[in-house]
């Protein structure tokens, strides 16, 4: 049996009730927006780069807990990673909260703060909403203008 | 109180339902979720099914499951006739003239699209007008969308207030003498609203409009009289009626349904077919092509005579005293905010919760046992009203309790809890 606090630890709550890095970054190198249809999850994601370095990054718009939390501990752990690095961090978030195996604990520890979101690995329904924000930032770092939907 | 009145009351008052008994009748209702006793209160998106149903779906796989209406031996007639039988009652449950006028489709969604392509498609021209609501769900808004970009005409929207009532005086602007279509709901799957959907097709065939009634919503909580209604067509869909899943009816004026044609090529639904020509079949089979969901519509009459043993009036009079209980319960925790409080309402109850969206309320109700639905509720065009992205919505079935709507209250102060 799944525990609830598994899911909404302390952490993801701290990070839904004062968002990191909310608001628009007015002079923004990259944007792009993502949703999620079936939730109505909806934020914009704003980049400053320095060639390929993130220098600063920010989002806003309006979602569930974990959607909120989630892109607000993505920021935080953005800033001063490569493009390349961002890529792969993504790519470990994503292994740690969809693959259904034992989590390799130096991976996870790798993670830092965002390892606060593994309990969403057992709620399939709520995997997107932890999602929409790396989705997000992908679309934001191929630089393309379409707006990313979850569906 | 003197013995003759109590006589007289009794007589007619219908006896209230034993909500225990009518549990009983329902196998699922008897788990455990999260370690916590299951309350459905999803009923609004697909109820469930109780014994008789599932026995005559199991009773038709496994003694006479067979192709209909083309077989000489036993088993497809049988299988004919229970077909047939559930048809005479779809017609009865809703009170068609004739079953020539009671065409089973997949459901509701496919019911409007089949009017929309083959009444729409043949009768509109660029400039003529269909009417619909700002209520409506996805399915009685996208096929009238697709309906004016293939001919033309204008889609013209009857605004609602905000305790989610249509605004008649607006609908009554939009009438005109363009006015070809009004398609609304019977009862709304986002706010509960029943809509006063006599008075809506006195005044669009006032203008010579035709309606179409979604009673997706209506059907499992309110008596359903098409000839009452005085609406040229009416769907609903089995499985919101503790049916199964992919099948509905489809209730069509014969005249209309004469001249319609038919939506879907194929099987049975031809008398005569050369390579050059084919001669469609006679109602109701024009509209029925292909082998259709056979055990469907026998597990559908199943729910239909389960509905009709319990008694509807006793239903809607049961579901209408759970619903105040409900309403009183949830609007009493503060931070609660009702989307949908119409005067007339029916068996469900859409909300908010201060800051906590949707979408946490329902995994933490999840955790304490309770079944809700959060999101838009295909009625995107309702959250866009209330200005939210979406709501949390409680929807209630005749075998729901006061205690499950205790639960329900227990479990949204849990979700105060975590979220503090």
């Amino acid at each position: 049996m799944f525990d609830l606090k598994d899911l909404y630890q302390d952490v993801i709550v701290d990070h839904n009730r004062s968002p990191r890095n909310f608001g628009k970054l007015e002079d923004a190198d990259r944007t792009a927006e993502g949703f999620n249809p079936l939730c109505g999850d909806k934020l914009n994601l704003y980049l400053k780069l320095d060639d390929d370095r993130i220098t600063d990054v920010s989002f806003d718009g309006s979602g569930c807990a974990i959607s909120v939390a989630s892109a607000s501990l993505m920021t935080d752990a953005l800033k001063g990673k490569t493009l390349d690095e961002a890529n792969a961090l993504f790519s470990s978030f994503h292994d740690m909260i969809t693959k259904d195996k034992p989590q390799d604990a130096e991976k996870v520890e790798r993670l830092g703060k965002l390892a606060a979101l593994l309990g969403v690995k057992d709620y399939p329904t709520r995997v997107k909403c932890a999602t929409l924000c790396w989705h997000t930032l992908h679309t934001a770092i191929e630089g393309k203008e379409a707006t990313v939907s979850t569906e | 109180m003197s013995k003759i009145t109590a006589e007289k009351m009794t007589a007619t008052t219908p006896a209230p339902i034993d909500v225990e008994a009518i549990r009983a009748d329902f196998p699922i209702l008897h788990q455990q979720v999260h370690g916590k006793p299951l309350a459905y209160l999803d009923n609004a998106a697909t109820a469930q099914k109780p014994d008789t149903v599932i026995k005559t779906l199991d009773e038709y796989y496994r003694e006479y499951n067979s192709n209909i209406h083309r077989g000489v031996h036993s088993l497809s007639e049988r299988a004919t006739a229970a077909y047939e039988q559930s048809r005479e009652k779809a017609r009865a449950f809703i009170n068609a003239g004739s079953i020539q006028e009671t065409i089973f489709v997949r459901g509701t969604t496919e019911g409007i699209n089949l009017i929309a392509q083959s009444y729409g498609r043949s009768k509109l021209r660029a400039g003529d007008e269909i009417i619909i609501s700002e209520m409506e769900h996805h399915s009685n808004i996208v096929p009238w969308q697709m309906l004016c970009q293939q001919t033309g005409a204008m889609l013209k929207i009857i605004p609602i207030n905000d305790a989610g009532e249509l605004i008649m005086e607006e609908y009554e602007k939009l009438l005109g003498p363009k006015t070809r279509i009004v398609s609304v709901g019977h009862i709304s799957n986002a706010l509960g609203t029943i809509n006063p959907v006599r008075r809506i097709t006195d005044l669009a065939h006032a203008q010579g409009a035709v309606v179409i009634l979604d009673g997706a919503q209506a059907a499992p909580h309110t008596a359903v009289d098409v000839k009452a209604l005085d609406c040229d067509f009416y769907l609903f869909s089995g499985h919101k009626l503790f049916g199964p899943t992919g099948i509905g009816v489809m209730y069509g004026r014969q005249e209309l349904l004469e001249e319609m044609p038919p939506y879907h090529g194929g099987g049975d639904m031809i008398k005569k077919v050369t390579l050059k020509k084919t001669e469609y079949s006679d109602l109701p089979a024009k509209f029925e092509a292909g082998t259709p969901h056979i055990a469907g519509v026998i597990g559908l009459g199943a729910a239909i005579g389960y509905v009709n043993d319990t008694g509807i009036e006793r239903i809607e009079q049961y579901e209408r005293e759970l619903l105040d209980y409900a309403v009183k319960s949830v609007s009493a925790i503060p931070g609660i905010e009702l989307i949908g409080t119409a005067r007339e309402k029916a068996s469900i109850l859409s909300f908010i919760f201060g800051k906590i969206h949707p979408h946490d309320i329902g995994t933490i109700l999840d955790h304490e046992g309770i079944a809700i639905r959060t999101g838009h509720h295909c009625a995107m065009p309702v959250m866009e009203h209330f200005r939210v992205p979406a709501t949390a919505r409680a929807s209630f079935a005749f075998y729901n309790t006061r205690a499950e709507v205790d639960q329900l209250a227990n479990g949204l102060e849990k979700c105060r809890e975590v979220f503090g």
